[in-house]
């Protein structure tokens, strides 16, 4: 290899050194990037990382951005706290959530993505860029290309949420709202770098963009003190992300910076969208593509384009995938906040609500060490609460107003009057 | 009975640059075979060792997944179009 990274079908090994390109021109099998360990090996190292900004570009020598580029869009090193609370009700004594509902700038994961997938846009000089997107991507690249100047066209399908919608529209992004679902609006998205000389996101930028995954791996082992997890629980869509934290893991192993250890990987969908989860359970990594019907739209692709890669590192490493109602994404968004206070999306409701069942199920031992991963803010997908709480009458501006209003709510004047009792004045 | 067949810029080197085709075939099963006849050096690409057709390919006939439509025992109609699609983009979570 003659340059620090370079791109690889997945399929038959044809190396197609750095272009913008994502399907390789003989098995039509997915490109990705692959490193020149050695010479990361001297530059990916805990004090080079301890050293470096914080953001995510501290594990940049395992990113695909040449040694002289000046990051622009910092995003990631978002917090991995202990879930102690939300571990009593599911039975977990061992539980962390990496809490992406609050990466920058747009609040979900794919700021991570799209960082990298920017960068190697303007490297290839690429005015314009793109996405089709659930509206997660959708937000991220109206951010990031507004900062550098670049112009967007970005495709949606026409039911996305307000919020997200809004969210994209205020960078100034051309938004095209698409009549059909996300597989429609990728598909058109194919088309169009196909004739179109721009910067797609996740197509013809993909082995570059899916990249910035794998720093959800990274900070999870820092953040441990260099350690790796005994399970991850990961949300699938296209089947990217838990891969790509397998990769980052497994480069970790092999520069030595984290002991090697088998984690186990499990793989979180909504029954309304659950090709990859029914392949798991069927014990194959063949996927049958499916019509999305859940309120989990940022994971409702039902032609995941690394649903095999997801399936085979799922079966490969002893996990499992399970997949839930939308009933029980909305009741999981809400033990989350009313336990950890973290307001998740509804993939991050997907997330939790598996992460339960894996438990109860007895797939993960009450003890071990698992990382669950939120990948979205809940600010994002209000409308998926909407009705859950009732809006008491306003009270006039009085203290009696307001001792009859909590007595009617079920408290008396007595717990009142001690509420504050161990509050020192 | 003629449909429209529109291939990907992945199978423009074995295809001497066609993006579009008309084709008689009635199934999809025709079609792979007249696209192999037309463009014998694609062929070795489309198929794997097994000689069955490649998993990232993916097939569309207006804007439908062909194995939504039955797949193979799919009946092309006049004026289909049928769009090919190699390793299909999108999604990262």
């Amino acid at each position: 290899m003659t340059t620090a990274y370079e791109l690889r079908c997945k399929g038959c090994g044809k190396t197609y050194g750095l272009q913008p390109l994502s399907i390789c021109e003989d098995c039509f099998s997915p490109l990705e990037i692959v490193y020149d360990l050695e010479y990361a090996r001297t530059r990916f190292t805990r004090y080079a990382i301890a050293n470096g900004p914080l953001n995510m570009w501290r594990y940049r020598a395992l990113l695909p951005v040449r040694d002289s580029y000046v990051p622009k869009t910092p995003a990631g090193l978002t917090p991995l706290v202990e879930a102690p609370r939300l571990g009593e009700h599911i039975g977990a004594r061992n539980l962390y959530l990496k809490n992406d509902a609050v990466c920058m700038p747009t609040l979900s994961f794919k700021d991570r993505v799209v960082a990298v997938a920017l960068a190697n846009a303007q490297d290839f000089g690429f005015d314009t860029v793109g996405c089709s997107s659930t509206g997660n991507l959708a937000n991220a690249v109206a951010a990031q290309a507004a900062r550098l100047g670049l112009k967007t066209f970005i495709l949606v399908p026409a039911d996305l949420e307000p919020a997200k919608i809004l969210n994209t529209q205020v960078y100034g992004a051309t938004l095209v709202r698409v009549d059909g679902n996300y597989d429609h609006v990728n598909r058109l998205c194919s088309q169009i770098a196909d004739r179109y000389n721009w910067g797609f996101v996740n197509v013809n930028l993909r082995p570059y963009y899916a990249e910035g995954s794998k720093t959800v791996g990274y900070e999870i082992a820092e953040q441990l003190g260099w350690r790796l997890p005994d399970n991850i629980v990961c949300p699938m869509a296209g089947g990217s992300l838990i891969t790509k934290i397998r990769k980052a893991f497994d480069e970790l192993i092999a520069l030595g910076l984290v002991d090697e250890k088998p984690v186990r990987f499990f793989g979180a969908q909504a029954t309304g969208c659950s090709p990859i989860a029914k392949a798991v359970k069927g014990g194959t990594d063949v996927i049958e593509p499916q019509r999305p019907n859940t309120i989990a739209r940022s994971l409702a692709i039902g032609n995941p384009a690394d649903g095999m890669y997801a399936a085979r590192t799922i079966l490969a490493t002893g996990g499992w995938a399970e997949d839930v109602s939308d009933v029980e994404i909305v009741s999981a968004i809400q033990e989350l906040a009313e336990t950890e206070g973290i307001f998740t999306e509804t993939a991050g409701g997907v997330t939790t609500a598996v992460t339960a069942r894996l438990y109860a199920h007895g797939r993960i031992q009450r003890d071990e060490l698992t990382v669950s991963c939120i990948t979205g803010n809940g600010l994002k997908t209000t409308d998926c609460l909407n009705g859950a709480y009732e809006q008491s009458e306003a009270i006039r501006p009085r203290l009696a107003d307001f001792e009859i209003y909590v007595e009617e709510h079920g408290a008396t004047r007595q717990q009142l009057s001690t509420a504050g009792g161990n509050h020192v004045r | 009975m003629s449909v429209k067949v529109l291939l990907p810029n992945a199978f423009q080197k074995h295809t001497n640059n066609v993006r579009e085709i008309s084709s008689t075939a009635t199934n999809l099963s025709e079609l792979v075979t007249e696209i192999e006849g037309r463009f014998p050096a694609l062929r070795q690409h489309l198929r794997n060792e097994d000689g069955q057709i490649r998993r990232f390919i993916n097939f569309y006939v207006n804007e439908e997944d062909i194995r939504f439509l039955g797949n193979e025992k799919y009946s092309f109609k006049e004026g289909d179009e049928v769009l090919v699609i190699p390793s299909i983009a999108g999604g990262c979570v």
